[in-house]
């Protein structure tokens, strides 16, 4: 009787042992089809890209520093009085720059908040509403900046006008998104509170939803306002104004001094205003500053 | 009545009560409660500022309406040219495609009509113009009054009819654009006559190609029929093949281009992941002990995303060239330092419980990491990656047109010849499809990979 129990024990465990087998064995082959997928798609990726590039990247390796190091030469030509003389000459661009992205933020968080919650699914019973909503968000936010400021800048001329409508579209977008996804992991009991006392929609997204909002809403302003600073920059090349023009128009002429001070004015303030929105969101939102 | 009365007494003892209980709540200070009309104010006042700084007001009056309205005209129809010359009077009217002399129609269209000496242009809803002995006569629907123009012997001259703010007489031509659809233009040397048709004429074939004009049932039948128009291919490959070499649609240079911005966000996504990934375990303090090496690190992520893509696509332009590859390597260099930052956060957040208790398995310093941390941290770095993949689709296609190649570079290049609208709405279209199919894929696959696996 033993025996025999104990030998059914021994083939259950055979049992699991192979039905544990055969998982690994399905998780390793997934890993590995995934790994060579990645694989191929970066070396197939760089083939193509290596052919279809103008230079190709050997050649280029060794031009890598050239560049950079002709800069540098510029500016060491200039001297350090010229060099300040530039980071003066090119402080109202970057005020310009930095101002666009302020704004468009703006705009956009205002915007973008009052959109949001139309879009919540926890918030809007009709679905319609929250599946069109939700539709023209994707497509504000698949616009690159880019397309909207060419057309802006061929009916305006070049203006900071044009970046701003531009980035002020995308980020709509892309705001709108991240807030409903706030908005829809809200706790509703605030919001049941006030329409049991008679307030209307308007008076429950004002009272019970948006005090719970507000930091991860403010959170999420702070970090895209440093992404719109770069995006501003780049507009900047199409002749939307801002640093980014003056940037376009030395490196066609090839100025080093210029290049490699506009170069620094808008790295370190990239980097300062990337600081100081990781330290406003750390205290909005306790922890590491992550949404 | 009293009833209602004195819960209302009671009501405000209560808050009275709650008010002097918890002071600052009920009755706020006045500190709290100006912040937020004070900060209210301050942002008015701000975009007040801007909008004088950035001389909105001066903007809207220069902008170009009138070219906005033409350019979205030109993007979603096509213009046809009538155009009749009188040193080639035998010709007639010679009708072609935007007055290409390689796109001239072999057949008149039923729009323009031939009796005798006289020709009837029949112009839609702005009525109907007539042609013949050096007269050409146009009947508008609004005007009672037919405009009579002489022509053909020295300048037009407007014999009469009604003056009208669309047309324009000078001393040497007629200028008369009575809706967006219609231009009608008289100089001494010709009679022409532009209207606008919607739809975009020679999307799928060329205009002189074999195929053009055929109604889609008789293609369905060319295709799979076995009398071969090019004896040497079978007719399905000969249609794609004039499909793929259309001449002013250019589709086969087009889908390449976006493959090649594909190939940008693809790639250098997953160049940055890949390379990322260690140096974020450099950079984590519960992984890296060595302070000054983890310093070293973040600040080496810090250079590399401080410096913008634009400003790393420079750079890569000017050593690789013009292409993908100077794309590829902006996108890489830049994100390296976005997901460094996010993993070794990520990493410093994780639970360190998991990693002591495979150590007191005996496990080596790797196999510790690899199974108590690597699985903790593994669909965040998926899951980032896929964002991130999302966005860089649409960065690919804003360094294409800094001189990156790809769809971007194809983009200004439409725009620049400020004549091919219909090809940068095609292009327009094809870009937001492909970022809003990038945008559902990562979704699906961040679903399916990470809320799959838990």
């Amino acid at each position: 009787m033993a025996a025999h129990l104990a030998l059914a024990e021994a083939s259950r465990l055979a049992e699991i042992s192979q039905a544990y087998e055969r998982v690994a064995r399905r998780r390793t082959l997934y890993t590995i089809t995934l790994l060579g997928l990645c694989a191929l798609s970066i070396f197939g990726g760089l083939y193509i890209a290596d052919e279809a590039n103008s230079g190709g990247f050997w050649a280029g390796l060794d031009k890598f520093f050239d560049y950079p190091v002709e800069l540098f030469v510029g500016a060491y030509e200039k001297g350090l009085v010229g060099l300040f003389g530039l980071v003066l000459q090119y402080l109202p661009y970057l005020l310009e720059t930095v101002n666009i992205a302020l704004v468009s933020t703006l705009l956009a968080f205002f915007l973008g908040g009052a959109l949001s919650f139309v879009a919540s699914r926890n918030l809007v019973s009709n679905r319609y509403i929250v599946g069109v909503m939700r539709r023209v968000m994707d497509i504000f936010r698949a616009f690159p900046e880019i397309v909207i400021a060419l057309l802006l800048v061929l009916i305006f001329g070049p203006s900071p006008v044009a970046a701003v409508i531009a980035v002020t579209t995308h980020t709509i977008g892309a705001l709108a998104k991240q807030f409903s996804e706030v908005n829809e992991n809200c706790d509703l009991k605030a919001v049941e509170g006030i329409r049991s006392v008679g307030g209307n929609w308007l008076e429950q997204i004002r009272f019970g939803i948006l005090p719970q909002v507000l930091p991860n809403f403010l959170s999420y302003g702070l970090l895209r306002l440093e992404v719109n600073v770069r995006a501003s920059a780049i507009l900047g090349f199409v002749g939307a104004g801002g640093l980014g023009a003056e940037l376009k128009m030395v490196v066609d002429w090839n100025y080093g001094a210029d290049i490699l001070v506009i170069i620094f004015m808008l790295v370190i303030s990239i980097t300062s205003i990337d600081y100081l929105s990781g330290w406003m969101r750390q205290k909005l939102i306790g922890q590491t500053g992550q949404v | 009545m009293t009833d209602v009365r004195l819960s209302g007494a009671a009501l405000s003892d209560d808050a009275q009560r709650l008010g002097t209980l918890y002071p600052g709540i009920i009755e706020q200070g006045w500190k709290k409660r100006l912040l937020g009309p004070g900060l209210s104010l301050l942002v008015v006042v701000y975009l007040v500022i801007c909008f004088f700084a950035f001389g909105v007001s001066g903007v809207i009056e220069k902008a170009r309406g009138d070219m906005a309205q033409l350019f979205a005209l030109d993007a979603y129809a096509h213009k046809v040219h009538a155009k009749y010359q009188f040193k080639k009077a035998d010709q007639g009217f010679v009708v072609s495609l935007e007055g290409n002399r390689r796109s001239i129609y072999k057949e008149q269209p039923n729009w323009i009509a031939q009796s005798g000496g006289q020709t009837t242009i029949d112009l839609g809803g702005d009525g109907v113009l007539r042609f013949g002995d050096g007269v050409v006569t146009y009947a508008h629907p609004s005007y009672e009054q037919d405009f009579i123009f002489k022509v053909g012997d020295g300048a037009p001259q407007f014999v009469s009819g009604a003056a009208a703010d669309w047309l324009k007489v000078s001393k040497t031509q007629v200028n008369a654009r009575p809706s967006l659809y219609t231009r009608i233009w008289l100089t001494k040397s010709k009679v022409e006559v532009h209207r606008y048709f919607v739809g975009w004429e020679n999307f799928w074939f060329d205009f002189d190609s074999k195929l053009n004009r055929l109604s889609s049932g008789e293609l369905l039948s060319l295709a799979f029929s076995s009398d071969r128009i090019d004896p040497d291919v079978s007719n399905l490959r000969f249609m794609f093949n004039e499909f793929w070499t259309n001449s002013e649609w250019q589709h086969g240079e087009v889908y390449f281009a976006l493959l090649q911005t594909l190939i940008m966000a693809v790639v250098g996504t997953l160049i940055a992941g890949i390379l990322a990934l260690p140096l974020a375990f450099a950079a984590a303090a519960n992984v890296n002990p060595v302070k000054l090496a983890r310093t070293g690190v973040r600040r080496f992520f810090d250079f590399l995303r401080g410096v913008d893509m634009l400003i790393w696509s420079l750079i890569f332009i000017r050593a690789f060239g013009l292409g993908p590859l100077s794309g590829i390597f902006a996108i890489f260099f830049t994100d390296t330092g976005t997901f460094g930052k996010l993993f070794s956060e990520a990493i410093e957040n994780a639970d360190k419980k998991q990693a002591e208790g495979v150590q007191a398995t005996g496990a080596s310093p790797v196999q510790k990491y690899r199974f108590g941390l690597f699985p903790q941290i593994l669909p965040l770095f998926i899951s980032q990656m896929l964002y991130y993949l999302e966005s860089n689709t649409r960065s690919a296609t804003v360094i294409g047109a800094l001189g990156a190649g790809g769809i971007g570079l194809k983009l200004i290049e439409t725009m620049r010849t400020r004549q091919d609208w219909e090809n940068t709405l095609y292009l327009i279209f094809l870009i937001i499809i492909v970022v809003m199919l990038m945008d559902q894929l990562s979704g699906w696959l961040r679903r399916k990979l990470i809320e799959g696996q838990a």
